[in-house]
């Protein structure tokens, strides 16, 4: 589901695939905070995400939060249509400062 | 992604809702408009959206949205009910019975169900004039008559809702995606502004991502009331925080919010500003109040309210009395449970074997001969007997439903035949088996169409018979021993005695110059392929139908029979009984076998030789002047034995014929708990099933209408070599 490259590195990247919901989290919880210990600077690939809930969304946000204890850089690229809508809904766009395609939705 | 368990409630929770909804659009189509009963079939179309939303099922969220609005409109007065929209509302409610049951299925609508759809949409919408077709969410808002007075100083600025939820830790485990609700949210108003509440999440190390911790505070704008809006979280409601603040709420109303959500007073004092809920002024107004009453939190609201001169003394009485009767109704909703009948079968299974047991002991204590213990085991069986009534009571329920499906049975038919017809509903509290009611349906709606169609004549043809033109179909139902009787009677034409007569002649059912009751003609009906209808219509007439209905109802161990006056209209009485697991048997013996007989088919016992002057032909007695043809049970089954001294004649009455049965010995009165035979004897008619005793032996039960058929077309065999 995850793609952990470049570990020890300065900055790494990782891809998150498919899904980032409930039936993932307690793995991408893991994965993500190993990444996330093993760089100073991650990047947070989310344009393969298919699928995402609130279970998802409250893992970004813990990811998140955690950077910012550590006092690590996080960035999440490339969000993917459903990601857009989820952080649009939640009105958390702001929270994670990420620079957005604002997208034109077919009402 | 909806978990089965879910999708279940749904589906039945849908069946209930547009049972109600038919029933009420009935009413409509009949009287004029009572905005009870059109608010009673717009809250149904409401709910069921507002579920249909959750589930993501959009193909009912847009049909029923089509039918809400127009009946909206209705509510608020700006089209007026009339009988082609009853029409109209009914067609769509059958759509939406379909849709709904295709959910329950899991399967795909075909084409034409989908197209069908659409033209009820177009149709309804055609209903709502120009300016609601564009933009049927922001059709003009209807006008609230506030029942309570508002200090409009007093509240707040906003028109928008305000909700506040935090989920609980479950609801991802669960299966539910707290941004579903949202999204269904939206089907009702539009979210003006959302926050999400992030606080509680823990650190990295202590979050565990199966927990949710998540929470929205939600400014919307809706017409929907606040019933529908919490209608949206019903299934989250126990264990998730929410709280549905109204448009123009008082300050105090949110002044308690604050109190009640977990989150520190100032965040959650932004938080709302931030969603337009509150301008800043007003929260530092609220957040006064707040701390001048921080030292007195056990004061009820209502007073505070009063003593600042909020509202006024009878404005807080309304809404408590207000609130009483909400609760109240709760709480009558709360003591009906929802059971699976499955779980009741067991109850009534274990109850049975319970009865067996209980005999069992009676039987060793009888045997023992011990006085107390004789006592406590009779103790013991009533207490069983008791438990068993009960047990059988659970599984009662009203005939009423069943009958009022014939609501709209009358009204289809009718509208096919061009038949103007009444139903009239009488014991409609009447109760009776679960299964039995089940199985009822159809048998009785035969039997309407048959009346409705062959019964109750062509207005015209009424009018000249001096009767008024509007036929009326009744429907009955009453306990009558141990029974339940269900009529079915028309005000019709009645039987032709004549013509049955004539058609059971020419059918050869009887032999000409047969002399026959009234009774056993009309009863005649009943039989293969009679049919004497001239013409066949599209309903009945064909032929087949009676005897199927026959059929159908002696399968339930029950009867069927005819009473009819030539021009003034026929009834049609089923007779059933009350249950199909236990009844109380009769048993004898014959050979070294027991044999149970259904009591209440018991005359009763006489001594064979006593009566049987000519036993030479042992096929009929003399019983006190009548013809009594009777059968030994040892030749019908085919039992070994020794033969005893003085063989019994059981008498048994069905319907309208008696047999006598011989029997070696006659052993009592016997609670029976029927069990089914097994596949093997299915071809076996005269056995109704199988009992175990309480000495752990096997006693059959005889199915006496069924032995009757079968010595019936016995001797039908032999007889026409006598006849001809």
């Amino acid at each position: 589901m995850t793609d952990v490259n470049n570990k020890n590195q300065p900055s790494g990247r990782i891809v998150i695939e498919d899904e980032l919901t409930i039936y993932t989290a307690l793995e991408l919880k893991e994965k993500l905070l190993t990444g996330l210990s093993t760089t100073e600077e991650l990047e947070l690939d989310l344009s393969r995400i298919g699928e995402i809930d609130a279970a998802g969304l409250q893992l970004l946000i813990m990811i998140k939060q955690q950077a910012a204890v550590l006092g690590k850089v996080l960035r999440f690229t490339g969000h993917s249509p459903v990601v857009l809508d989820i952080l649009d809904l939640s009105g958390l766009a702001g929270f994670f400062g990420d620079p957005l395609l604002i997208v034109c939705k077919p009402t | 992604m909806i978990p089965d368990e879910y999708l279940q409630t749904f589906v039945v929770e849908c069946r209930e809702l547009l049972e109600q909804m038919e029933e009420a659009l009935l009413i409509v189509e009949q009287a004029a408009e009572d905005p009870e009963i059109i608010n009673a079939i717009f809250r149904a179309a409401y709910t069921i959206k507002g579920s249909a939303g959750m589930f993501g099922i959009d193909h009912i969220v847009v049909f029923t949205h089509a039918a809400e609005s127009v009946l909206d409109k209705v509510r608020s007065g700006d089209i007026a009910m009339s009988s082609v929209l009853a029409a109209l509302f009914i067609e769509a409610h059958d759509h939406l019975s379909v849709l709904v049951e295709h959910v329950a299925e899991g399967s795909q609508a075909p084409e034409e169900t989908d197209s069908h759809g659409k033209s009820l949409i177009e149709q309804l919408e055609a209903c709502l004039g120009e300016t609601a077709t564009a933009q049927p969410d922001n059709s003009p808002p209807i006008v609230h008559q506030p029942k309570l007075e508002r200090e409009q100083s007093e509240a707040v600025g906003t028109d928008l809702w305000h909700i506040s939820l935090r989920f609980g830790p479950e609801v991802f485990r669960i299966g539910m995606d707290p941004f579903s609700f949202v999204r269904c949210l939206s089907s009702l108003g539009s979210i003006v502004e959302l926050v999400t509440i992030i606080d509680a999440i823990p650190a990295a190390e202590e979050m565990d991502p199966e927990t949710c911790y998540l929470g929205f505070e939600i400014s919307f704008s809706s017409e929907a009331d606040k019933l529908a809006i919490n209608n949206i979280f019903n299934f989250v409601r126990s264990d998730c925080l929410i709280r549905i603040l109204p448009p123009h709420s008082k300050a105090s109303e949110y002044q308690r919010l604050i109190q009640e959500l977990p989150e520190q007073e100032m965040r959650l004092g932004e938080i709302l500003v931030k969603c337009g809920t509150l301008t800043p002024e007003e929260l530092d107004n609220i957040l006064r109040i707040q701390s001048a009453r921080g030292d007195d939190p056990q004061r009820p609201i209502g007073e505070v309210l009063v003593e600042q001169q909020m509202v006024s003394p009878p404005v807080v009485e309304a809404a408590l009395a207000k609130q009483q009767q909400v609760k109240d109704n709760k709480k009558s909703e709360a003591n009906l449970i929802r059971v699976d009948a499955e779980k009741l079968d067991e109850l009534i299974n274990l109850v049975g074997e319970l009865i067996i047991a209980g005999a069992g002991t009676n039987m060793i204590a009888r045997r023992a001969g011990m006085a107390d213990l004789m006592e406590s085991t009779a103790t013991l069986s009533r207490l069983v007997e008791e438990v068993r009534d009960s047990a059988l009571a659970l599984r009662m329920v009203q005939i009423g439903a069943t009958f009022n499906r014939f609501q709209r049975v009358v009204r289809d038919v009718s509208k096919e035949l061009g038949k103007d017809v009444d139903l009239v509903i009488s014991g409609a509290e009447t109760e009776l088996d679960k299964t039995v009611v089940e199985k009822i349906g159809d048998p009785l709606t035969h039997l309407v169409r048959n009346s409705m169609d062959h019964g109750i004549e062509p207005a015209e043809l009424r009018i000249a018979r001096g009767k008024p033109a509007k036929g009326t179909l009744k429907l009955n139902a009453y306990h009558d021993a141990g029974s339940i009787v269900i009529e079915v009677s028309d005000d019709g034409g009645g039987l032709n005695k004549e013509k049955i007569l004539a058609k059971a002649i020419e059918r050869g059912l009887v032999s000409e110059g047969a002399n026959l009751t009234d009774k056993e003609i009309y009863n005649l009906i009943f039989e293969a392929g009679f049919s004497t209808a001239d013409a066949v219509s599209n309903l009945s007439g064909r032929g087949v139908g009676m005897d199927v209905v026959k059929r159908n109802i002696q399968a339930l161990r029950g009867t069927v029979d005819l009473d009819s006056v030539e021009g003034q209209g026929s009834t049609i009485r089923i007779r059933l009984p009350l249950t199909l697991a236990i009844i109380d048997g009769f048993m004898v013996g014959v050979g070294n076998a027991a044999y149970v007989i259904p009591l209440d088919m018991v005359v009763e016992c006489i001594e064979l030789r006593a009566w049987a002057s000519d036993e030479g032909d042992g096929q009929y007695l003399n019983l006190r002047g009548e013809v009594l043809p009777y059968r030994r049970l040892r030749d019908h089954f085919d039992k070994e034995g020794d033969l005893v001294q003085r063989e019994n004649v059981v008498v048994v009455r069905y319907g309208e014929h008696k047999a006598g049965l011989v029997v070696d010995k006659l052993l009592g009165e016997f609670q029976t708990v029927i069990k089914p035979l097994g596949k093997l004897f299915k071809g076996e008619k005269s056995l109704g099933g199988f009992t175990i005793l309480g000495n752990g032996e096997v006693a059959l039960i005889v199915d006496v209408p069924g032995l009757m058929g079968q010595i019936e077309r016995e001797k039908n065999i032999k007889m026409p070599a006598v006849a001809r």
